[in-house]
């Protein structure tokens, strides 16, 4: 267990830099999301964490250490790897106790220790098979098994289920915040799907080309994203980003004006201190409202709806506002294509972001 | 429907039919060689090559075997099949161990300039035998191993490892970083993730490796009679001589008998592990 510093790291390839000065801090027993798409510099943080890249600049601490010239072994860390990286010709039991043979820990200490992570993980009647023989969740169990006997201060993982089913993913993604809860050590796990890190992070740090887009816990970068990249990012689906303008509305908040097929509607009461709004009276803005937050009414905007799309729980309603494609969570059956529905917007959770810089406005 | 199985019978007769010929044609060879090994000298005088021996003899074998005579010495083929084996063994090991490390660390510890290091190596396949003639004499001569079965390891063993790296590379490629990565967070170091996970990993071509360079350093000719000269020659090189050198009747069963000799190792070792061999050539990833 332990805290988790990246203070200031910057990793560059000859002239190509791939993580811009990245600032990130855990503490003891959070679980760490690194989110984003391939390319965004997500995996070569976690290699560098775990020490199997160079850190070109900057600090990486563990437990209030720096650890950026320790060896991997010496940084009392564990992964768990996307192709899981079972060595195939040892057995479920060798390849557990694999780390702790080169550690030289006594034999019966191995066993004790192997035994408690296959209880953990429900495999001790695999422990004799072979890689090959087992299934992809199995074989994820078994990297986790191989994780869990080291007793590190920190567990890495990197995109650990992305090579299973659908169905087995769910499942393994409750084992794995299980594990957390059961075991409270500090983890990285390293994804790039916004569900997997909406569920199980307590901290989510959103990547796009090498820097940290946005930082905090998993509510604040939903409700509150740091700028539309991240608001497109989680969530599915998407929040809606709509071109508009801000005014002063009459009780002195901020009021966004939106165009319509059928005129301009307002939307009053937006969220926005009175200094900033001061600054964009009058200016162009980006709204960025959640699907789920519009809603049948009486009174609401006046829209067309263009395409229906029942999920199951809910119905997506497809429609035109501000002149881009925007979409509304609603009841079952509360809408069909072709209707003319009155939606209201919960203005209170409206983001605003600058119509330029695409970053949020408070 | 009938006439359907009948022309699909046809087929297969055609197929079986141009099968057994080429099979036949290309056994031909053997079959001379076995027979003839088989056949008294007046025998094979007297009447054909290819008909079965009349009474089977295996005196031929055992002259080849223990006392033909090779230029002044007459122990037969045997001296130098000791030569051939004590200089294939270390010969192959040394060249598979060698491009199994090199495979290894050009795939999972690479440098700068890897690529051409492993570029530069790739080209050593394409060198012929005659281009290294003079410069590999010059070098023994100077190590002092001008001559000797020694001498013979080295030269095989050096120009073994371009096609063994070639071998361990293109295997070791297959095989995840990840797995490397996962060990060094185990703890293991550079051998450890060598001997430890890779090796055993590697079985397929470590039996293709070995193979060909078996055969390659067991049937080569033109190194043995270049670097070796009489006691210390490979049996390639005593076999031209059984053959070549003969006072009076030329002994067809002995020379048959002497090439089959100098033929049954690559035999056995391909019979052997033939299998692994294909399965070798063909393997993809290691499915982990």
């Amino acid at each position: 267990m332990a805290t988790l510093e990246i203070d200031r790291v910057k990793k560059s390839y000859g002239q190509m830099d791939v993580l811009k000065e990245v600032n990130i801090s855990v503490g003891d027993g959070d679980f760490l999301v690194l989110l984003g798409p391939s390319g965004c510099g997500k995996s070569t943080l976690l290699n560098m964490i775990a020490g199997l890249e160079d850190i070109t600049s900057g600090e990486i601490r563990i437990a209030g250490e720096a650890v950026n010239d320790r060896s991997p072994k010496d940084r009392d860390i564990a992964m768990v790897f996307q192709s899981y990286a079972l060595y195939p010709t040892m057995t479920v039991r060798q390849n557990i106790e694999f780390g702790m043979k080169i550690r030289g820990v006594p034999a019966e200490e191995r066993a004790r220790h192997t035994k408690i992570a296959a209880d953990m993980l429900q495999m001790a009647h695999l422990l004799d098979r072979r890689p090959s023989q087992l299934s992809g969740g199995q074989r994820q169990r078994v990297a986790m098994g191989r994780a869990i006997v080291r007793e590190p201060k920190l567990f890495l993982f990197d995109e650990p289920l992305s090579n299973l089913d659908a169905k087995l993913r769910v499942d393994m993604r409750t084992e794995i915040k299980r594990l957390h809860q059961r075991l409270g050590t500090t983890i990285v796990y390293v994804t790039h799907d916004q569900i997997e890190a909406m569920t199980l992070a307590t901290r989510i740090a959103v990547m796009k080309d090498g820097i940290v887009q946005h930082f905090g816990p998993p509510q604040e970068v939903y409700d509150r994203p740091a700028n539309t990249y991240v608001a497109r990012f989680v969530g599915s689906p998407a929040m809606n980003i709509i071109p508009a303008t801000l005014h002063v509305g009459a009780d002195g908040r901020a009021e966004a004006a939106v165009s319509l097929p059928s005129g301009e509607a307002r939307i009053a009461g937006i969220p926005l201190s009175a200094a900033t709004l001061k600054g964009y009276h009058g200016q162009k803005v980006l709204l960025g409202i959640r699907p789920e937050h519009f809603s049948l009414s009486t009174t609401g905007l006046d829209t067309h709806i263009d395409v229906v799309e029942p999920t199951g729980p809910d119905t997506l309603a497809v429609f035109s506002m501000g002149g881009t494609e925007v979409i509304a969570r609603l009841e079952p059956f509360a809408a069909a294509a072709g209707d003319r529905l009155r939606l209201a917007v919960k203005e209170e959770k409206v983001v605003l972001f600058d119509a330029a810089t695409e970053a949020r406005l408070d | 429907m009938a006439t359907e199985r009948q022309s699909r019978a046809l087929g297969r007769l055609f197929i079986y039919g141009s099968l057994g010929a080429l099979a036949i044609f290309y056994l031909m060879p053997l079959w001379v060689m076995i027979v003839t090994s088989l056949k008294s000298l007046d025998e094979i005088y007297a009447g054909s090559f290819i008909g079965l021996p009349k009474v089977v003899t295996f005196e031929a074998w055992a002259k080849a075997w223990g006392t033909a005579c090779i230029g002044t010495r007459c122990e037969g083929l045997r001296p130098y099949f000791i030569n051939s084996i004590s200089m294939v063994i270390p010969a192959v090991i040394l060249s598979s161990g060698i491009g199994a490390i090199n495979g290894y660390v050009l795939t999972k510890w690479r440098f700068k300039g890897s690529n051409v290091v492993f570029g530069m190596l790739l080209f050593g396949c394409f060198l012929p035998f005659q281009a290294v003639l003079l410069p590999m004499a010059q070098v023994l001569g100077w190590l002092g191993l001008s001559g000797s079965v020694a001498g013979l390891i080295m030269v095989h063993t050096v120009y073994g490892i371009a096609f063994t790296t070639l071998f361990f590379r293109n295997y070791f490629i297959t095989i995840p970083d990840e797995l490397t990565k996962a060990a060094q967070i185990d703890g293991a170091g550079f051998f450890r993730i060598f001997f430890s996970i890779m090796l055993p990993a590697a079985l397929p071509i470590i039996v293709v490796s070995c193979i060909w360079q078996f055969t390659q350093i067991w049937n080569d000719f033109l190194f043995g009679v270049s670097f070796t000269a009489g006691e210390g020659t490979p049996i390639t090189v005593a076999l031209n001589n059984i053959v070549n050198v003969t006072m009076g009747r030329k002994q067809y069963n002995v020379d048959m008998a002497s090439a089959m000799i100098a033929a049954i190792p690559t035999l056995v070792v391909y019979v052997v592990a033939g299998r692994y061999f294909v399965r070798g050539l063909t393997a993809g990833a290691v499915k982990g």
